[in-house]
């Protein structure tokens, strides 16, 4: 494989703005922000160039790998920290780098009134460092470090408020939950050193072919499990609507366009264990399955618009997964949806941001209403990401989400049937909370003070948003053209298997998709397009718009099943603690204080004891070696 | 008459010990001639740029081995300039803390509460010497890892020696115990050497030689009485164990490291036991290696005293230098372990060790000399509670080389034990190595009782203060931690480079 020196520099980059802001204190205040910006540019140019060099060179030689330094090396167990850069991660990097300059960009008016603003940029640079090394890693071990970094970033910049404890809190969930896959991470990575002895993706791809059935599944699980945490997926998803609590443009960084798609890179990039463990992929199609409806059924009871896109996000996320879940046919759809979905899904973060930033930081859509004549920018922007997610033609999600629904009918028998048609649930769902969403927050009547109306946000916010639209509304086009990235990612996976027999032809999937986004966007417009808006939440609602609004009582479930449980655990713990093993240590400690007295009189301080002492141990010395050769 | 046979000397695998003898020299004429006014100054420049000078000299003969360097006096191989540079890095910034003269008493030959104590501390005046006394140390301790026959080993161990009870007596404050720490020290010194020289005698008795070679030869041999060989390996045995402090030749230590001044006690912790243990590993693996029979279980009973001993009684230490003086005894043990080794994993691992404890014992009595009240110096562990919320830097360096203390991953102290630990299990010395494992445990319950008082309880009324270091010993302690962080995670190239030159030559 070609070796480029010069791939760490898109991590150190970044890597050296975070640590130059975060040591340089208070005297950065003025330039820090201008100077994370120009590191995340200067790294997605990088980027950019690595991407043209390697559209010149043919499929086979693409992948370029750089040797950091040799990082762990015990008998036989050798880790190098080395870089890959291949055509799956050169997508991320450019998404990540890409979104993540514009987001900088944002950022600086976002956050123009923060007095922690060098510290909130310190903490982009650190994630953009992390996600890169994140995808960028050439071996499991590498990849965990990233994943923990992002992990640590996320963390961070949920907690940005920290002084509000609800926002401490919201972070410490999702540093729990996020706990919880990392070490299904860790276990997978054990798992792939004991059976394969070797944790680069080469080495795991070459032993996988002849690994144990059970082993490849042992690992394929708990690299689930790993997704499922970082991406929000069930059953570890309860933490990503209260993620929300950090600022706008770190929800649309981490907690939509980037972060949250690494379980999806993870999937992936472990193509070749997926491939050769069919229980584990499986339950990947599972997963994505209950997740996609799981977060679309809450997304429709939201009235927090960012809660609603997080919701939003959530399901979006379970389509990728879904279609990772589906074989070699569906891997490249799953990052389509991923690369376009990080553009509109961006996009309308900073949609809802700049709505929040005119309106005083209101976030409850019931306050909203008309905004359209007083933010027209931003609702252009927003129109057209959710033109997108909604899947319109010719908008980004309408070739991704299309064909990862057409793949689920394609994958053969009932499952196909079955998943084919939660997918196609799901987009009707999707129709039915985006235009909710577009409904309470753009049209209607104003419901909050007219006198004091929102203003449109300044140009640096809307610059990013502009972008991004325009992202909205070509990407999936360009991607799709010619089947371009199926072409570019080909040489990763066995991707010429083909899929099973179509049952309808594509367009009549396509029509039937398109058939149920209209009834349930109409369906939207019947409910909350008519009458007046209650700015406050109806309570006589029904039982099920209840548990949708206690987000499918995922909570409650955490806190009866694990929560309490393990809070008796552990005050049992502390009790057995107290008792048994401080009861041991106290009996320990006085007898230690009783051997302690006797033997501080060996150290009585006068010389003629000491020098007895060691004639005492001369004349043992000498009898034990007597006693030893005799 | 005997003709006389000029000896031929390889000036150039001798040049680091001759840099720094030389530099001791420069050092006496420097408080012979200098006004008083530049010594201080000109003390510590001549004393950093030898040692330097020294160490560049180690780094350059890196590759050489000779065993004629000194008519067959001195072996120079891979893991002696090895230790010769670990003794060196040890001494360059354990000079940086010594060149702080507000540990050491103005006038040293002044009487305690003297009239001509106060007035030459309202003179200002400073002590030098210690500078020449130190580089004198250091040349004894270069030599004594490279010795090849008992006269030089024994030359050496007092030359190592002598500089160092002076050192313990310069203390400023509490100078009754200081000196009586170092009057302690030379007369429980001068009984071990004398167990030393005993045993070189029987040994020459036993094999009719005094090189390492002579007497490598008879043990191989078995020609000679083994009474006498086992008489004298016990008592050559004694006057090293009494030099790294193992049980139960340790007495001396904790009362010495309390008493002496605090650079003082970083220097001689470090780097005495650096010097002390590269002398037994060179005579164990290579002179009495074919009698291990003999001395390996006692060294095996040793270090499990040594290490359980160590731990327990520092448990219950009230005073920072006392607590770190017993884990020194403890680490003495864990060092053993690599003794007993007795294979080329143990030689590698025990050099690792020594590095990385010398530096991390370095930069934690250096984080001593900070703790200050207007008294000078605060040793009372009680009253370090809560230096982590004063002065948070000074506590998590101190928490950091306790951590490796404690052989805590991600820290140097950790790849330590296990590679020494490792080691000893491959030689089949399991006792040991369960032993070693177990009062690891205990130890670290001790140190992180320490890390505990800094960070989670309130400062106490009468509050220590923390000094604003000097730049020499924040560069101290700064390096050490960096070093045993750094040890911790990128451990690899220095575990690859002494595994490739630690080769012992006979």
């Amino acid at each position: 494989m070609l070796v480029n020196n010069g791939l760490v520099y898109l991590i150190a980059l970044p890597l050296f703005g975070s640590a130059l802001l975060l040591l340089a204190g208070r005297r950065a205040d003025k330039w820090g922000h201008l100077f994370a910006t120009a590191m995340s540019a200067m790294s997605f140019v990088l980027g950019a160039v690595q991407f043209y060099e390697m559209l010149g060179r043919d499929a086979e030689n693409r992948a370029v790998t750089q040797k950091l330094f040799t990082w762990i090396s015990v008998g036989s167990f050798n880790v190098d920290a080395g870089l890959l850069l291949d055509q799956l991660s050169i997508c991320f990097v450019l998404l990540i780098t890409g979104v993540g300059t514009l987001i900088h960009i944002y950022s600086i008016a976002y956050m123009d009134h923060d007095k922690d603003r060098r510290r909130f940029f310190a903490y982009l640079n650190l994630f953009i460092a992390a996600m890169l090394l994140l995808v960028m890693g050439d071996s499991y071990l590498n990849l965990y470090v990233g994943w923990e970094g992002v992990g640590l970033a996320s963390y961070l910049l949920i907690g940005f408020w920290n002084q509000k404890p609800a926002y401490a809190t919201a972070s410490k969930k999702a540093f729990i939950a996020n706990r919880v896959g990392d070490m299904g991470l860790s276990f997978a990575i054990m798992i792939a050193f004991a059976t394969m002895g070797t944790v680069s993706f080469k080495g795991v791809k070459e032993a996988a072919e002849g690994s144990s059935q059970g082993a490849l599944t042992a690992i394929g699980l708990m690299l689930l499990l790993a997704a499922t945490g970082k991406s929000a997926q069930f059953p570890l998803q309860a933490w990503l609507g209260d993620a929300m609590a950090g600022p706008t443009p770190v929800s649309a960084l981490i907690h939509a366009a980037t972060m949250v798609t690494a379980g999806v890179y993870l999937i992936t990039r472990s193509n070749f264990i997926f491939d050769a463990a069919p229980t584990a992929q499986l339950l990947v199609v599972i997963v994505g399955a209950i997740t996609l409806l799981f977060g679309a059924i809450i997304g429709t009871a939201k009235d927090d618009i960012k809660k609603a896109l997080a919701a939003s996000t959530m399901s979006q996320i379970g389509y990728m997964v879904l279609a990772t879940g589906l074989g070699p046919v569906g891997y490249a759809f799953a990052i389509m949806h991923l690369l376009t979905h990080g553009f509109f899904k961006a996009g309308m973060f900073l949609g809802a941001g700049s709505v929040m930033h005119g309106t005083g930081d209101e976030v409850n859509m019931r306050k909203f209403g008309g905004i359209r004549h007083f933010m027209p920018i931003t609702f252009a922007t927003f129109g057209l990401g959710y033109l997108a997610i909604l899947g319109v033609p010719p908008f980004a999600g309408f070739y991704s989400k299309d064909k990862i629904i057409e793949t689920a009918f394609y994958s053969g028998g009932i499952k196909g049937i079955l998943i084919g048609s939660i997918a196609l649930f799901g987009a009707a769902l999707t129709a039915f909370y985006m235009t909710r969403v577009m409904i309470l927050t753009f049209a209607g009547t104003p419901r909050y003070d007219i006198n004091n109306p929102p203003h449109e946000s300044s140009f640096l916010m809307l610059l990013p948003m502009g972008i991004l639209a325009i992202g909205s509304v070509a990407s999936g086009f360009l991607l799709a053209r010619g089947e371009a990235l199926v072409h570019w990612l080909e040489p990763l996976f066995h991707a010429h298997e083909g899929h099973g027999p179509e049952i309808l032809p594509p367009v009549v999937i396509s029509l039937m998709a398109l058939g149920v986004v209209i009834i349930g966007a109409s369906f939207a417009w019947f409910k909350y397009g008519r009458g007046p808006i209650a700015d406050t939440a109806p309570t006589n609602v029904s039982i099920f718009t209840r548990i949708a609004r206690r987000d499918l009582l995922q909570d409650d479930f955490n806190e009866s099943v694990f929560m309490r449980p393990g809070q008796a655990l552990t005050r049992l713990l502390v009790k057995t603690d107290d008792v048994v093993v401080d009861g041991a240590v106290r009996g320990v400690a006085s007898a230690t204080l009783g051997s302690g007295a006797a033997l501080r009189t060996s150290q009585t301080g006068f010389v003629r004891s000491y020098a007895a002492l060691i004639v005492i141990g001369a004349i043992a010395l000498i009898a034990a070696i007597w006693a030893v050769t005799l | 008459m005997t003709e006389f046979i000029s000896p031929t000397l390889s000036y150039s695998l001798l040049s680091p010990i001759l840099v720094v003898f030389a530099g001791a020299i420069i050092g006496v004429l420097i408080e012979a001639f200098a006004s008083k006014s530049i010594r201080p100054i000109a003390q510590v420049s001549v004393s950093i740029g030898t040692l330097v000078l020294a160490l560049v000299q180690v780094w350059r003969i890196r590759n050489s081995s000779s065993t004629t360097a000194a008519m067959g006096s001195v072996i120079i191989d891979g893991p002696g300039l090895l230790l010769q540079g670990t003794i060196l890095v040890i001494s360059i910034i354990a000079i940086f803390l010594i060149a702080d003269t507000e540990n050491f008493a103005a006038a040293a030959a002044a009487i305690p509460g003297s009239p001509e104590e106060r007035e030459s501390i309202a003179r200002g005046q400073q002590v030098t010497e210690v500078f020449p006394l130190t580089l004198f140390a250091v040349a004894g301790m270069l030599i004594f890892p490279v010795s090849s026959d008992l006269i030089t080993l024994f030359v050496a161990l007092e030359v190592l020696s002598l500089p160092l009870y002076l050192m313990a007596g310069l203390s400023r404050r509490r100078r009754l115990l200081s000196q009586e720490s170092a009057l302690k020290y030379f007369l429980l010194g001068a009984f071990s050497s004398a167990f030393f020289l005993f045993g070189a005698a029987y040994l020459y008795g036993y094999s009719g030689s005094i090189s390492f070679a002579g007497i490598r030869e008879a043990v191989v041999g078995g020609t000679g009485n083994d009474v006498f060989l086992l008489i004298g390996m016990a008592f050559l045995s004694i006057g090293l164990l009494f030099k790294v402090g193992a049980v139960p030749f340790h007495a001396w230590s904790p009362d010495v490291y309390q008493g002496a001044p605090t650079p003082v006690t970083a220097f001689m912790a470090a780097a005495t036991k650096v010097a002390a243990f590269g002398a037994m590993l060179r005579i164990y693996y290579t002179v009495f290696a074919n009698a291990e029979w003999s001395w390996r279980p006692l060294l095996t009973a040793i270090a499990i005293i040594s290490m359980v001993f160590g731990s327990l009684v520092a448990i219950a230490q009230r005073d920072v230098k006392r607590m770190l003086a017993y884990s020194s005894i403890a680490h003495a043990g864990f060092l053993l372990t690599g003794v007993i080794a007795l294979n080329k994993a143990g030689l590698d691992a025990s050099i690792y060790y020594l590095f990385a404890y010398g530096i991390a014992t370095v930069g934690a009595f250096a984080v001593v000399t900070l703790v200050r009240d207007s008294a000078g110096e605060v040793t009372d562990l009680n009253r370090w509670a809560g230096l982590g919320k004063r002065s948070p830097w000074v506590a998590t360096s101190f928490a950091t080389f306790l951590l490796a203390f404690a052989g805590i991953p991600l820290t140097s102290g950790f790849i330590g034990k296990f590679s020494i630990f490792s080691a000893a299990y491959e030689s089949g010395a399991t006792a040991v190595v369960i032993a070693g494992v177990l009062s690891s445990a205990i130890a670290a319950f001790f140190y992180i009782r320490v890390i505990v008082l800094m960070f989670f309880s309130d400062p106490l009324e009468d509050a220590t203060s923390v000094l604003i270091p000097s730049i020499l010993t924040r560069i101290t302690v700064l390096f050490s931690a960096v070093v045993t962080i750094f040890l911790g995670v990128f451990p690899s190239p220095l575990l690859d480079f002494i595994s490739n030159i630690a080769i012992f030559i006979r």
